[in-house]
């Protein structure tokens, strides 16, 4: 494959899903520093229930354990999970929404390159409609929390359901869910952002934790894994469409700053939408894939009834990606443009 | 008037008493229930598969209500499939399969009010599921009424048996019970008939909503699959 100079860069599946989980490092870190540590625990739980799963799936499909197993890809979707999931979270969801990942959303698919969804986002979605009491209630960040967790209380309440602090001791309603539902009561947003959730532009916390998976992602650029075409697509997308939404009725809609750092805005942008499988792959194609998925992350938190849409916009993007890809081709040198003609080879 | 078509469709072979009962009675009944299943094989009245089958007692109630429709459709179809004119026999088999599903609706309606609430829209359109119009135009319109009448009522048990199954499933796995709302169709006495699989269950609320049908039947379908590679 590789031609003269002979360079020896090692481009494996492996390499580049290690880089990946290099790069949302900082992000753990920053969570860790504001929440505490219930996000090693859902990251180990997840983890473990991952390579728990493709180790069933791989064997029931009899295919050779280690090559598989060893190109972290079920480990980047664990991880991707367990930072969208609420930490502190019963133990059977982490299962649940990895099986669903794992399970039904890649190897049942066919496997890495053959799975047509980002498996951590149809985990996610399956998890938000099945159980959104459990999804809404994230513990808040240390300085707003009556008892801080340390890493043994946290294991006793992942496994233990309750634990011996009460819930409402460390959680709260999230940003984007507490302005969906004061918004639509009329509660002008002055009010709602004196609240002490929120923070300097976005959720209180929270905010840090999005800036640090914006530097992770820089560093996933400048090392070439990354192009910035669905980044910057994707951010725009919610930017302009937030700014435009805010310029409408400002009394029921967020500004796009706020928008781009609270829910997983930046998490998907740099990480899940661009996940080389499931996104577009032609420069024209990711450039629309990206701001159409921004778009409608907008949309579907303005007006659907769930409080965050980036994992509905991502997947309902993935399923137009091989329409996009069809009709995106680029011109191959040499040869005049021809009009795309989709469906055929 | 009959048309070419019908004329040559294949006559019936006398049965041949060779066991307890003919070679084509039992193709008929294999057919049904399983190499030809509507629901895991010929993936024909998904309609009603997906949309009801969220427990056991929509599943059930809705696959009889098919099954006989399917029965009596099939059957008068067969008695009176020489005197209908070949270029509109399908609004036709539409029109006996419209009466009788209104009789079934009415019925319903009548005996079991608050099971005919619960299914709905989908009593009326049991006369667009295709699997009747199928049997109808592939079976009944070139065979023996009682032939046909057996062929209908093996496909709808067959479709009848993946909906329970399908509604077994989604219904523990969304709510962890079974047989949940059997009351509606056999009266009060029956409520204390529901099972509660576990205590204090959660609920999965995706196997009651339409993703878990499809991944069900996904499911089942795979499960078929992998029987018939292990006989073969």
């Amino acid at each position: 494959m590789i031609g003269s100079p002979y360079t020896l860069a090692s481009n494996s599946t492996a390499t580049i899903m290690f880089k990946v989980l290099l790069a949302l490092l900082p992000g753990i870190a920053a969570h860790v520093w504001l929440f505490g540590p219930g996000i090693v625990v859902s990251l180990i739980l997840c983890s473990a229930f991952a390579i728990g799963f493709e180790t069933l799936l791989l064997l029931a499909r009899r295919l050779p354990l280690q090559p598989f197993l060893s190109d972290n890809s079920a480990l980047v979707s664990a991880w991707l999970l367990a930072l969208s999931l609420p930490t502190l979270a019963p133990w059977w969801l982490y299962a649940i929404g990895i099986g669903i990942a794992i399970v039904i959303a890649k190897q049942l698919y066919g496997g890495l390159g053959q799975n047509l969804f980002n498996p951590a986002m149809v985990g996610y979605a399956a998890l938000i409609v099945s159980f959104p009491v459990y999804m809404t209630q994230w513990p808040a960040p240390i300085v707003l929390a009556d008892h801080a967790i340390g890493l043994w209380d946290a294991f006793d309440i992942v496994f233990s359901g309750q634990g011996s602090i009460s819930a409402d001791a460390y959680t709260s309603a999230t940003l984007l869910d507490t302005w969906k539902t004061q918004v639509r009561l009329n509660t002008a947003p002055e009010v709602l952002l004196a609240q002490p959730i929120f923070g300097w532009i976005g959720a209180r916390g929270h905010e840090i934790v999005a800036l640090m998976y914006l530097a992770g992602g820089l560093l996933l650029f400048w090392g070439k894994r990354i192009t910035w075409h669905i980044p910057l697509a994707f951010l725009a997308g919610v930017a302009l469409t937030a700014g435009v939404l805010q310029l409408i009725d400002p009394t029921q809609h967020a500004s796009p700053l706020l928008h781009l750092f609270s829910g997983g805005v930046m998490l998907g942008a740099f990480f899940i939408a661009t996940d080389p499988v499931t996104a577009a792959t032609t420069p024209r194609g990711k450039l629309i894939y990206a701001a159409m998925a921004g778009f409608l992350t907008v949309i579907i938190r303005g007006f659907g009834s769930f409080p965050d849409g980036v994992a509905f916009a991502i997947l309902l993007m993935n399923m137009c990606v091989p329409f996009i890809d069809d009709y995106t081709q680029p011109r191959v040198f040499g040869h005049p443009r021809k009009r795309s003609k989709a469906g055929q080879p | 008037m009959s048309s070419p078509e019908a004329t040559l469709a294949p006559v019936q072979p006398a049965a041949p008493s060779g066991g307890l009962m003919s070679r084509e009675t039992r193709d008929i009944i294999v057919n049904g229930l399983w190499t030809q299943n509507p629901g895991i094989v010929q993936l024909l009245g998904l309609c009603p598969l997906l949309a009801i089958s969220n427990n056991i007692v929509n599943a059930l109630s809705l696959g009889l209500a098919t099954t006989l429709v399917m029965a009596v459709a099939s059957g008068s179809v067969a008695l009176v499939r020489n005197f209908i004119p070949h270029e509109i026999r399908i609004p036709a088999f539409v029109l006996i399969i419209a009466a009788l599903v209104t009789v079934v609706e009415l019925a319903m309606h009548a005996w079991v009010p608050a099971l005919y609430i619960v299914l709905g829209v989908f009593i009326p359109l049991i006369t667009t599921n295709c699997i009747v119009l199928a049997r109808v135009e592939a079976f009944a319109s070139k065979r023996s009424t009682a032939h046909s009448i057996l062929d209908a009522t093996m496909m709808g048990i067959g479709l009848t048996a993946v909906l329970v199954v399908l509604g077994a499933m989604r219904e523990a796995l969304g709510k962890g019970t079974l047989f949940s709302g059997v009351d509606l169709a056999l009266g009060p006495i029956a409520k204390d008939w529901v099972i509660p699989l576990a205590p204090d269950y959660n609920g999965f609320l995706l196997a009651v909503l339409p993703p878990g049908a499809f991944i069900g039947l996904g499911l089942l379908i795979a499960l078929r699959n992998r029987l018939l590679m292990r006989e073969a």
